[in-house]
């Protein structure tokens, strides 16, 4: 099988190019990505990549496969293959270290700006603060991001202003403290989204929730905290 | 939070709604000038020009050229924040929509209501 890898090194390249590798799979196995480029790396120990669970858990491993971001630990080659021909590039729209690892500071200078952690002014009670089973609902869909980045570099919105809009992954965890019952800094939260950018930059083609590699849907989120703004400001 | 201020309402939920208002406004206006060309297929200028002679049909209009420049001013000001990065040219281009806008507004007012 022909495997067609970015390849960038900033100390030896003056630009990235595309390296071609031929490699013998073995027979009646469907690998997965990550696996080829274990056995890629074993060619050649210059090729640069993160993983680390290998299941789908630490979105370490998130990449761009002939085309398409997911994460290559839980990527069938016979999914990813285009033409008889795997193409592996970084995740799009962030700076690129090394071959396929990029520099994430941007994606998570936006997740931070969302402040990602429980805000309540109540003092806390003896053991725990307690949730009915309706209210711990709510948080289904939202809480299991691994913040892998493949939706928010696969956002042209996202490409174009990784400075000012949040970024689909940023916004699903924003509406997953604006929808968690414990949280007490709604109105101080919408306030810092309800500019032209950090949400309504999103234009709803959904590239979030067609790449997401944990099924969750961005959009969905996005569109809740438009709805909480709409009925703050009504 | 971002600050823009070359944004039409300064804040995206007002703009989006705008957006989104407008969108409607100019929906309705197509779906009833098609309709209204499709009942009447021997349309004549006499009937033609009744139609646009009604106050009612004024308003309608103008609100649609109102909504045209809105609807087209929040997402011309969307594609050039996206496209254009440095300052000057965004600057230049914004200026040029906005300027094309208000003359089309003010050129269509006068033919609307005949002034």
């Amino acid at each position: 099988m022909l495997v067609s890898i970015y390849r960038y090194n900033p100390e030896k390249d003056d630009a990235p190019y595309m390296q071609d590798y031929q490699i013998e799979l073995p027979e009646g196995k469907d690998l997965m990505v990550l696996d080829v480029l274990n056995l890629l790396k074993a060619q050649d120990p210059s090729i640069s990549y993160r993983r680390s669970c290998r299941e789908g858990v630490c979105g370490s491993d998130g990449m761009n496969m002939s085309g398409k971001n997911g994460l290559a630990c839980i990527t069938p080659v016979s999914e990813a293959l285009k033409n008889g021909k795997l193409i592996l590039r970084p995740l799009p729209g962030l700076p690129v270290v090394r071959d396929l690892v990029i520099d994430m500071g941007q994606f998570y200078k936006q997740y931070e700006k969302i402040r990602p952690y429980l805000i309540n002014d109540a003092p806390a009670p003896a053991i725990e603060r307690l949730q009915s089973p309706e209210e711990r609902e709510k948080l289904d869909g939202l809480y299991e991001c691994i913040l892998c980045a493949c939706c928010s570099t696969a956002c042209p919105s996202f490409w174009w202003n990784p400075d000012k809009f949040v970024g689909p992954s940023g916004l699903l965890q924003a509406y997953r403290f604006l929808a968690d019952s414990r949280d007490t800094a709604t109105q101080e939260r919408l306030s810092g989204l309800d500019d032209p950018f950090s949400v309504f930059r999103c234009h709803g083609i959904m590239n979030c929730v067609n790449v997401c590699p944990k099924g969750l849907n961005p959009t969905k989120a996005i569109g809740n905290i438009r709805t909480m703004l709409l009925q703050r400001a009504t | 939070m971002v600050t823009q201020i070359t944004s039409f309402g300064r804040s995206g939920l007002y703009d989006w709604m705008m957006q989104r208002m407008s969108a409607l406004v100019l929906s309705l206006y197509t779906v009833f000038i098609i309709g209204y060309l499709l009942l009447n297929p021997d349309l004549t200028y006499t009937q033609w020009n009744a139609l646009f002679e009604a106050t009612w049909m004024r308003v309608f209009s103008l609100m649609v050229l109102l909504s045209i420049g809105v609807h087209s001013w929040i997402g011309l000001w969307s594609i050039s924040t996206d496209y254009i990065k440095a300052t000057g040219p965004r600057f230049f281009f914004q200026s040029v929509c906005g300027l094309a806008m208000f003359v089309y507004i003010v050129w269509g007012v006068q033919v609307i209501w005949g002034l």
